[in-house]
Parts: C-alpha cells; sequence; structure tokens
C-alpha cells in the first residue's frame, strides 16, 4: 500500500499541467501495472452516490481485495438523500456519511460527481468500460395524486418540498407560498411527518441546523398555523414509524387535535397487534384521545400552531380560489375499510367533505425513472426488474437501493438492499458467470469520453473543498453547514 | 435532562467516531482470528462473547463503561453495517440478541432505544440495541447473538416477474 502511495506522489510532477482527472486516473493505471502484473482486476461502475451505492461499494471493495469501483454522481456533490432528504432537525441520521466518506477516500474506490449517466455517458459504453454495472440512482420522480386542480399554485410534492428546505438544486425556485393558516399534507408517512414537523418547528430549533437559510427566512416568515396529516385508512395503518410520531406529539408549541371517532374498535385490536405496531398505535391514542398530564395541559394551553391526523380521507379534486389559479380547498373522499391490519383497504362510501387550505403538499412516494433506453424498467411497479439484484436480461447489470426494490424504508434497509446485490455480484465473479479475464479500461475510457463532451467531472477532493466551505459558512451562524445552493456554485468552488 | 443526555452522545460520539475512524484509517478491515483472546491478567476487563451471524463465538475483553457497540468498533469485529448511526439512537443495526436471564439483567428499556429497536429486522423479546448497552463486572461473559439482517429466505419485493 505505501509504495504505492509513493509512487503515486512520484507521479505528480510528471503530470503537471496535464488535465487534472485523467492523470489521475492514468496514476492508478500505472500504480494497478505496478501492483498487479497478471490478473486483471474486476472494474465495476456505480450509477449513484447516494447511500445505495456507497453502500454496495463499500461491500465490494471489502468482500474482495482486487475489485476496483468508480462511483458516478450527477450532482457534484456525494450522498444523495442522506444530504437532500434527511430532515435537517435529524443530524444523526446523517453519521453514515463518515463511512461513506472512508469509503470514496479508499484507494479503490474513485468519486466522479458532475456526471450525469444516461446523458453524459451512457450504460451501454459503461457496460463497455466497467465489467459490471451497477444502478444506485434511486428515485428522483414522485407519485402523482391524478386528480384534477394538482397543479394549482401551492400544491407541492413533498419531494420537492423537502428538497427545497434540504437545498436540492432543482428545488431552489420553489419558493412555497406559506401565507396561508392551514396546511394540507396528503399520506402519513414518514416524509409526511418531517414536512408537519418542519412547517410547525419553533424557529429557534431550525436556526441551529443545516437547513437552508431561504428556507429559514420563509418560515420565520410562515402564517402557517394549522396542518392536517390526510390518510386514506386507519389510525393503524399509518406508514410513519413511532420516532416520528413522538417528535411531532412533543413539538413545543403545538398541541394535537384529532377525530376522536376515527379511533373506534382501536382498543380492542391492541393486544392482538406485534409490538412495533402496538406501540404506535398506543402513542397515536394516546395522543388523541387521553386528557393531557398536568405539564402538557399547560405547554397544549400556551400552543398557537395545532396539527393532526385525518383518516379515511382520500383526494378526488383540488379546488381553485375565486381567481382559478391557487388551492383554496382539497375535497375528500370519505372511506371506510374493508378487512384488518396492514392488507385493509380503503372504500369510497360516496361521501364527501370540502377542507378548506392554502398549502398542499402531496407525500404519497417518491417514484423511480428510466434512466437509459438499453435499461430494462417495469413501469407499472416504476423499478428496474431484477432477481437479487441482477439485471437479468442484461449481463453484467446490477442495480441495488430504490431503484431495485422501490421507494420505501429507511437508510440501514437501503444498506442490507446494497449489501444483497453486491453479494449477487460476488457470486458471480466467483462462479465464473462474470467474466473478468479480460481487461477493461474503466474510467480510462469514460475520462475521454467526457473530455470529448466537455464534461469534467468532480472528484472526491473537490467535494471536500465544498464541505470545507459549507462547514466554515456555517459556523459562521451557528449551523453544522450552510448548504451551496446552485449547481454552479459548487462547481465554482470545485474548481477553486 | 435532554440537553445533558444530548451533550453526552455528542462527547461519545465524536470519541467513538474517533476511534472508529483511526481504527479503520488504513483502508483495509483488519480479520480477526476466531480463536478465544487469552484471558488478561487485569482485573479491570470483562469478557464479552459474539456469536456473529456464521454461528462462529467471537471472544474479546472490554472494559467496564464500554457500550457492546464500542467493543464491535474497538475490536474491529467484522459484522456488516452494524452501527450506521455511530450509537446516536438513528438506526437499529447494532441489534443484538441475549438470553432470557442476561436480557434481565441488562436494565430497564428507554423509550428512546425501544422506539429504534422496534425497526429492527427479526426483532425478540430479548433484543437490545448494541450501542445502549453498558458493560459492567456483573456482565462479566455475556453472550450477544448478531441476528440476521435481511431475509434468509430471498425476498418476493425484488421485482423478479
Amino acid at each position: 500500500m505505501s509504495a504505492c502511495k509513493r509512487l503515486l506522489s512520484d507521479m505528480r510532477p510528471w503530470s503537471f499541467g496535464r488535465s487534472r482527472w485523467t492523470s489521475r486516473a492514468r496514476d492508478g493505471m500505472v500504480v494497478r501495472g505496478k501492483a498487479f502484473s497478471s490478473s486483471t482486476c474486476p472494474k465495476v461502475c456505480v450509477v449513484g452516490g447516494g447511500p445505495a451505492g456507497f453502500y454496495t461499494a463499500q461491500h465490494l471493495i471489502k468482500a474482495r481485495q482486487d475489485v476496483q469501483v468508480d462511483v458516478y454522481e450527477r450532482l457534484p456533490v456525494p450522498f444523495g438523500l442522506v444530504r437532500f432528504g434527511v430532515a435537517p432537525d435529524h443530524p444523526e441520521v446523517k453519521n453514515v456519511i463518515n463511512t461513506f466518506t472512508q469509503t470514496a477516500k479508499h484507494s479503490r474506490c474513485s468519486f466522479y460527481g458532475n456526471v450525469n449517466v444516461g446523458k453524459d455517458v451512457s450504460v451501454g459504453e459503461l457496460l463497455q468500460a466497467y465489467h459490471a454495472v451497477i444502478l444506485s440512482y434511486g428515485a428522483e420522480g414522485n407519485r402523482s395524486m391524478g386528480v384534477p386542480g394538482e397543479h394549482l399554485a401551492g400544491v407541492y410534492s413533498a419531494k420537492d418540498f423537502v428538497g427545497w428546505y434540504n437545498g436540492l438544486p432543482s428545488c431552489r425556485e420553489l419558493n412555497p407560498d406559506l401565507s396561508c393558516d392551514t396546511a394540507m399534507v396528503l399520506g402519513q408517512g414518514n416524509v409526511a411527518l418531517d414536512v408537519a414537523r418542519i412547517l410547525l418547528s419553533p424557529l429557534d430549533f431550525l436556526k441551529k441546523t443545516d437547513i437552508t437559510q431561504p428556507a429559514l427566512e420563509a418560515l420565520a416568515a410562515s402564517r402557517v398555523r394549522r396542518v392536517w396529516i390526510v390518510g386514506r385508512r386507519g389510525p393503524m395503518q399509518v406508514a410513519c414509524t413511532i420516532k416520528e410520531l413522538r417528535e411531532m406529539a412533543t413539538l413545543p408549541g403545538t398541541r394535537p387535535e384529532m377525530t376522536p371517532a376515527d379511533f373506534e374498535g382501536v382498543r380492542d385490536a391492541l393486544k392482538d397487534l406485534p409490538r412495533p405496531r402496538k406501540r404506535l398505535t398506543e402513542l397515536m391514542m394516546k395522543t388523541a384521545l387521553e386528557p393531557p398530564g398536568e405539564k402538557e395541559r399547560e405547554r397544549w394551553s400556551g400552543a398557537s400552531r395545532v396539527w393532526g391526523f385525518r383518516f379515511f380521507r382520500s383526494p378526488v379534486e383540488v379546488l381553485a380560489d375565486s381567481g382559478g389559479k391557487k388551492v383554496a380547498a382539497v375535497r375528500l373522499a370519505v372511506n371506510k375499510l374493508e378487512g384488518s391490519g396492514e392488507a385493509a383497504q380503503a372504500v369510497c362510501t360516496g361521501e364527501t367533505e370540502d377542507v378548506p387550505c392554502g398549502l398542499v403538499i402531496s407525500s404519497i412516494g417518491y417514484k423511480s425513472l428510466p434512466i437509459d433506453a438499453a435499461v430494462p424498467f417495469d413501469p407499472r411497479r416504476a423499478i428496474v426488474p431484477n432477481s437479487m439484484g441482477r439485471v437479468q436480461q442484461v449481463l453484467g447489470l446490477y442495480c441495488s437501493g430504490w431503484v431495485k426494490t422501490g421507494p420505501t424504508g429507511v437508510i440501514a434497509t437501503t444498506m442490507n438492499n446494497s449489501f444483497d446485490t453486491a453479494r449477487s455480484l460476488m457470486e458471480d465473479l466467483d462462479s465464473g458467470k462474470l467474466d473478468v479475464s479480460a481487461e477493461k479500461p474503466g474510467s480510462l475510457r469514460i475520462a475521454a469520453l467526457l473530455e470529448e463532451k466537455g464534461v469534467n467531472p468532480v472528484v472526491f477532493s473537490d467535494w471536500e473543498k465544498i464541505d470545507r466551505l459549507e462547514v466554515s459558512r456555517g459556523e459562521v451562524c451557528g449551523k453544522p453547514r450552510e448548504k451551496l445552493l446552485s449547481v454552479e456554485e459548487m462547481l465554482a468552488v470545485a474548481r477553486s | 435532562m435532554a440537553l445533558v443526555s444530548a451533550l453526552k452522545r455528542l462527547a461519545f460520539n465524536n470519541l467513538r467516531a474517533y476511534s472508529r475512524r483511526t481504527a479503520a484509517v488504513s483502508g483495509l478491515t483488519v480479520h480477526r482470528s476466531l480463536t478465544t483472546v487469552q484471558p488478561l491478567r487485569s482485573e479491570n476487563k470483562v469478557t464479552v462473547h459474539f456469536i456473529n451471524r456464521d454461528g462462529e463465538k467471537i471472544s474479546v475483553k472490554a472494559s467496564p463503561g464500554d457500550s457492546l457497540l464500542d467493543v464491535v468498533i474497538n475490536e474491529d469485529l467484522d459484522f456488516d453495517g452494524f452501527g450506521a448511526c455511530e450509537g446516536t439512537l438513528a438506526c437499529s443495526t447494532c441489534h443484538l440478541i441475549f438470553d432470557e436471564e442476561v436480557y434481565k439483567k441488562l436494565g430497564p428499556v428507554t423509550d428512546e432505544e425501544m422506539d429504534m429497536l422496534d425497526l429492527a429486522y427479526g426483532l425478540t423479546d430479548t433484543s437490545r440495541l448494541g450501542c445502549q448497552i453498558c458493560l459492567t463486572k456483573s456482565l462479566d461473559g455475556v453472550v450477544a447473538r448478531v441476528p440476521e439482517s435481511v431475509a434468509d429466505i430471498r425476498q418476493t419485493k425484488d421485482g423478479s416477474s
């Protein structure tokens, strides 16, 4: 290892003045030539620099001492939803960035940001340059409600709203209108609760997080005082988890308001529930139905903000105000449940109700999009069809993360999912199904292709410049970091 | 109270993150031999036995006050994906399973721990999160099983038609 490092540093004066990136790649090639004379090293390409990409890379590098993994990412910055999806007030969840950083800085791993796979380079070109390609590009789209009025002003997808407060460059111009007093969030998963919590959190809390400055200013001026979190089914079918529910229940400056009738029959069903669902439901009932203790009563009486679950309701239309351009209310169909537990179905009763609101955030699921015409894609399930991570129609092509299984699960779910795909690839290497006897050019070939198109990748040390700048800007205002908000700014810092 | 425990956790966290980074800084995982470590003369050590996902028993020495996650990290034990959030009660990957009798000795579980434990795959009545269990002399010889983190039966949700 140290011999290789010395060799690299010897190479640096020689490569001075050349395009920095290609000389680095060339250094790598010479190093490998020195260290591994006869056998070829399997070269693997990962598309997507989020948790799935990094966990897959991590597992591969650990499993075999000769695998080289290159991670390509469309944005100049890595880490995907850990940076752009995890709520700003959940910084511990972002600790996984430390392990991803270790992986990225490993001698057998290279990160190439600012590369748009599907546009700057095709998956076919990657398959030619590498022994294996793993698609880990996640879910950048969202499920639409499919109701009239969905495109009125004031209606946003949770994906965009979350992207906005987390500094995703494509959501920079969202400018959500927070001047109304009632917001409706459709969906009852953790993302819905994150949105509700960020809308109602005391500013003092948010000020110390890595939420973007524009979002902080918008929330400081927000007049939103009531948030309804609406779901098709009942209390026992909510998709959120208990930690997030507890955060809502104890959110300072707020009090819960729910419909006791929605909880009919729930107490009797509790005893048969598995422990996680039971505890979650008990907490919900306690929050919704029980008279608060002394301390809580005091807190609630001073609360200026209200939140609550609204059950058995599905949106059928978003209604416009008199001007016809902006949301003024949502027409909700009233449902009843058929069946019980996870499999219960919401069935329309024919009744509807109109709920006035000025902000609608639809949190009904992210959705993967096809990346390249050459890659099989199942439009119904919005995933790349696979068996244990292997894309069966294309030898050498794999997938991990949400694009493999659909857009649900926490980081640990994605971690296990990625390890599974890595294991499949390892099996294929060991069995010979994946033939690595022929040398592959890997990043050298891709570097040349990108140079022809004038695309300049951002390497990990370039990201570290961005990282350092964000952290030092954050220090000035007591935040963990102040994120750069545009790709242009990120590239300017990366090149400096 | 919350502030104190948050500060404690922050300090703990930084120390742990530091020791973890320095332990792994070579970029290569040290593969630990699976033979039993010879007991040290020192009276201040506690023996911990881990049963890994292959059913192998790995015995190590640790200090009272260390959490079981600390032990895994300090001893560089090779459990895939263990301790993803670095001991901050933001995941369930340090999930460990104990015998009934040992479980009772481990003490009460906070709501915070229970909330994350509820998300663990293969949750049992004697499950705990390793980052929340601090070793004491009375836990000398404790056996902790690292459960499977994914379904053994390959999941049907893999998109195969």
